[in-house]
Formats: structure tokens, C-alpha cells, sequence
């Protein structure tokens, strides 16, 4: 058959979009289980380097059930929500997406490090070129915070991608997220400059958007524990 | 394994008479936005490597068959659908660096040198010289890369793959790191010096002007 014909043209295309996608889709069917658990081990390497630990992959999965003794959803006064209690990656906490509106409630880890229980927040906001995230470790007064994780898809080298290295991260433990009991978070202010009402971090030179992203994230996302965190540094 | 000055040429040429980056131009978009640091430079430059020397001799071993008027669209579907598989078995087996290279997944699929090799070399020769000439021409946009990203680091941030290198004393004497060199068009101008002593040393590849 004549390689110009329309004819084979139209079959041609035909069966190579098949193949490929018979190919693409045998591939992802093979390989989603092994994905699945990267993800997952990836997950909870984050959740503990919010709380200070850089663990390799291999370790993670122990590092993190022998450190974090229960995970569930809490509704927005930051109630827990009854049967979602679980560790487990197939529980409520471990598989809720934050942006996810038909999630029961919003996740909340607790670790327990040093005898202390430490409550893991996770928070996911927008940075310059794609979405950012993180985990905040904060104490049981609901405000001291313990440690930082930051994430992010596509963040430039070397400025906004800074975000997700110690030199940042450092600067968040102690700061707190209550001043005379309003929620007032951590803010990522231009490098030199202060605030009064707030307590703050410098944010990244060169990296401004990431770092006002950083600060919008804080506000916002974890905002939306307020009450949560409220309920904790009341009682305490 | 010996190689016939014909398929040598092929491998060498891209290295340095024929560089996809200083003499042909292309690629130029990648080799500005992931430069910044000598790490992804390094990464990119491999993916790269590997996505154009098999995408070459896939599209090779099929050029006899492909209709001329979908050739094009072929190339692109052989060349996504390559990298996504890449992209996948990579998300399986090392995590980690598919992290670093998802942002990147993007800009290999649309980087010219790929196009440009599978359009000008692979449909008019057979799969080894295909397969060398991808070689060949991801390791000359590759060392383009590397040098790109190593002055970029250095002088912009004063660190060599996230290690400090710029002692202290210095930073302490009133030395600061280039903020210029992060930027994108800090990136370009040192391609263009790449060029400048390149073609001042191969004074055939310089143009007329009259």
C-alpha cells in the first residue's frame, strides 16, 4: 500500500494512538502499586522532617508508626470527627487531600517525640509557578511550633525552591501561632523588615511570590485549624 | 567496538562543530530555565541524553513506514509517550529522582533538539548512527549545560551542588553573590560568551557580514 494514501494515513494514526495508548496504560497498570507506596513513603518522610528527622526511605516506614501514635479528621469548630482515628495510609487522615470538599474534616497527626505530643498540620497553598505545601509540627499549647516541612512542584532553583531547605525551615521553631489568644500565624516578611502584631520569619531574597505564597499558606491553609488550635491552647 | 570515521563523525560532530546548543541554536529555552543550579543542569543533561538517542532510533526503525503528511505528528507522539513511560518507571524505581525531574518532564518533551534531531537525522538514517547521533548530540547540549549551570551557582549563590564553596572570609571582606546570575537573561548572556570563545577558536563557523 502506498505510504501517501489517505487511506493507510488514517490507519496508520489509528493504530499508533492504540499502541501508545494500550502501552501507556499497561505501564501505569504495572507500575501504580510500586508508585502508590514511593508516594506514600514520601508522605511520611515530609511529615517527619517536620518534626526534625531526616529519615531515608527505607527507614521511614518504621520512623514514622513508631512516632506518630494516632492521625484523624477534625471538622472546622476542631472537633474530632467519630471513626476516623487511624495511622494506617488506608485511613481518613493519611488519604484526605486538603482541597478535597467532600473530606469528612481536615487532618490532624500527633506524634509523640520525647514523651511530648507534638500535633502535625498539614497545609498546602500556591506558589510561583505551582502549588506549595507543607507540615507544621506544633506543640500541645496549639502555638509553640516544633518544626516545619515545605513542599513545593516547580519553584526556580535557588529562590523559591529555597523554601524547602534547613536554613528557612530553622527559623519557624519557637515562633508562635497565638498572640494573646488570636490566631494571628507566623508571617514571611521581606528580609530586614519586621512586624509588630505578628511573629515572622524573613522570607526568601530573590524568591518573593514563593515567599509571600509561604505567607499566605500560613495564614490561610492553617487557618482553617484555627478553632483546632484554639481548643488546644485554651486547655493548656 | 570499533566505529567508521563516518558514524565517529556523527558522535564527535555535536560535541563541538555541530553543537545543538552554540552552533545550531536550539534548545536554548531548557538550557535557561534549568541552569540555575549545577544539580538539574546535571539531571536535565542525562534525560536528555537518553529521551533523543532512543527516541532517535524509535522513530529510525519506523521511518520507512511513517506517511509524510503525519511525520510530525508521529515524532511527537513517539517522543511524549517515550518520556512519560520514562517519567513512570522512574516514579516506581527512584522516587526521588523523579521528584527533580517532573518539573522537567515538560520542557523535554518540547526541547527543539529533540524535534530537530528526529526530523533531520533519524527519518533518513538507519537505528546506530540514529542512536549515536542522540548520543552525540545530548552529551554536546549536556556539556553546554553543565558549564551554564557551574558558573550560575557559583557566582550566584557561591555553592557548587548545594556545597559552600565561596570561603566565608570572603562574604565577610563585603563579597556578595550575583543575584543576576539567577535570573534567566544572566543565563543567556554566558551562552553567548560559550559562543564568542567557541567561535573565535573554529573560525569556519564564523558568518559573513558585510
Amino acid at each position: 500500500m502506498n505510504r501517501e494514501n489517505s487511506g493507510y494515513t488514517i490507519i496508520y494514526a489509528s493504530v499508533m494512538v492504540i499502541v501508545v495508548a494500550l502501552g501507556l496504560a499497561f505501564t501505569h497498570q504495572v507500575l501504580n502499586d510500586k508508585q502508590i507506596a514511593n508516594e506514600n513513603t514520601d508522605k511520611m518522610q515530609q511529615i517527619l522532617r517536620s518534626l526534625n528527622l531526616e529519615v531515608n526511605a527505607a527507614e521511614a516506614q518504621n520512623k514514622y508508626s513508631e512516632l506518630v501514635k494516632n492521625a484523624y479528621l477534625v471538622d472546622d469548630e476542631g472537633v474530632k470527627v467519630e471513626g476516623t482515628e487511624g495511622i494506617t495510609p488506608d485511613d481518613p487522615a493519611f488519604s484526605t487531600e486538603l482541597g478535597d470538599a467532600q473530606a469528612k474534616g481536615l487532618p490532624v497527626y500527633e506524634a509523640e517525640v520525647d514523651g511530648a505530643t507534638k500535633y502535625i498540620i498539614p497545609m498546602s497553598g500556591a506558589g510561583l509557578w505551582g502549588p506549595i505545601w507543607g507540615y507544621l509540627a506544633v506543640e500541645t499549647d496549639g502555638s509553640t511550633i516544633y518544626g516545619s516541612e515545605f513542599g513545593h512542584a516547580g519553584e526556580t532553583p535557588g529562590l523559591g525552591a529555597e523554601i524547602e531547605y534547613a536554613p528557612f525551615r530553622n527559623q519557624f521553631k519557637g515562633k508562635n501561632l497565638f498572640r494573646e489568644n488570636e490566631f494571628t500565624s507566623v508571617a514571611v516578611v521581606k528580609p530586614g523588615q519586621t512586624n509588630n502584631r505578628r511573629d515572622y520569619v524573613d522570607g526568601i531574597s530573590g524568591g518573593t511570590i514563593t515567599s509571600k505564597g509561604v505567607d499566605n499558606m500560613l495564614l490561610n491553609s492553617v487557618g482553617r485549624y484555627k478553632n483546632f488550635l484554639m481548643n488546644l491552647h485554651t486547655a493548656n | 567496538m570499533a566505529l567508521s570515521s563516518k558514524t565517529k563523525a556523527v558522535l564527535l560532530g555535536p560535541l563541538n562543530k555541530n553543537n545543538p546548543v552554540i552552533v545550531q541554536v536550539l534548545g536554548i529555552c531548557s538550557a535557561l530555565a534549568v541552569t540555575s543550579k549545577l544539580e538539574p543542569s546535571i539531571v536535565m543533561a542525562v534525560a536528555v541524553t537518553v529521551v533523543v538517542a532512543f527516541a532517535n532510533v524509535i522513530i529510525s526503525l519506523l521511518r520507512k513506514s511513517i506517511p509524510n503528511r503525519i511525520r510530525i505528528i508521529v515524532q511527537l507522539v513517539v517522543a511524549a509517550a517515550l518520556v512519560t513511560i520514562v517519567s513512570e518507571v522512574l516514579a516506581a524505581f527512584a522516587y526521588d529522582v523523579n521528584k527533580q525531574l517532573s518539573v522537567f518532564v515538560g520542557l523535554i518533551v518540547t526541547n527543539c533538539i529533540l524535534m530537530g534531531r528526529l526530523e533531520a537525522f533519524a527519518l533518513g538514517n538507519g537505528p546506530w548512527p540514529s542512536f549515536l547521533d542522540g548520543i552525540g548530540n545530548g552529551l554536546g547540549y549536556g556539556w553546554i549545560l553543565i558549564v551554564v549551570g557551574f558558573f550560575r551557582e557559583l557566582l550566584g549563590s557561591g555553592t557548587l551542588l548545594g556545597y559552600q564553596v565561596v570561603p566565608q572570609a570572603l562574604y565577610d571582606a563585603g563579597y556578595e553573590n550575583n543575584g543576576l546570575m539567577m535570573l534567566a537573561p544572566m543565563a543567556i548572556l554566558l551562552v553567548a560568551c560559550i559562543i564568542w570563545i567557541h567561535r573565535s577558536k573554529n573560525k569556519e563557523l564564523q558568518e559573513e557580514t558585510n
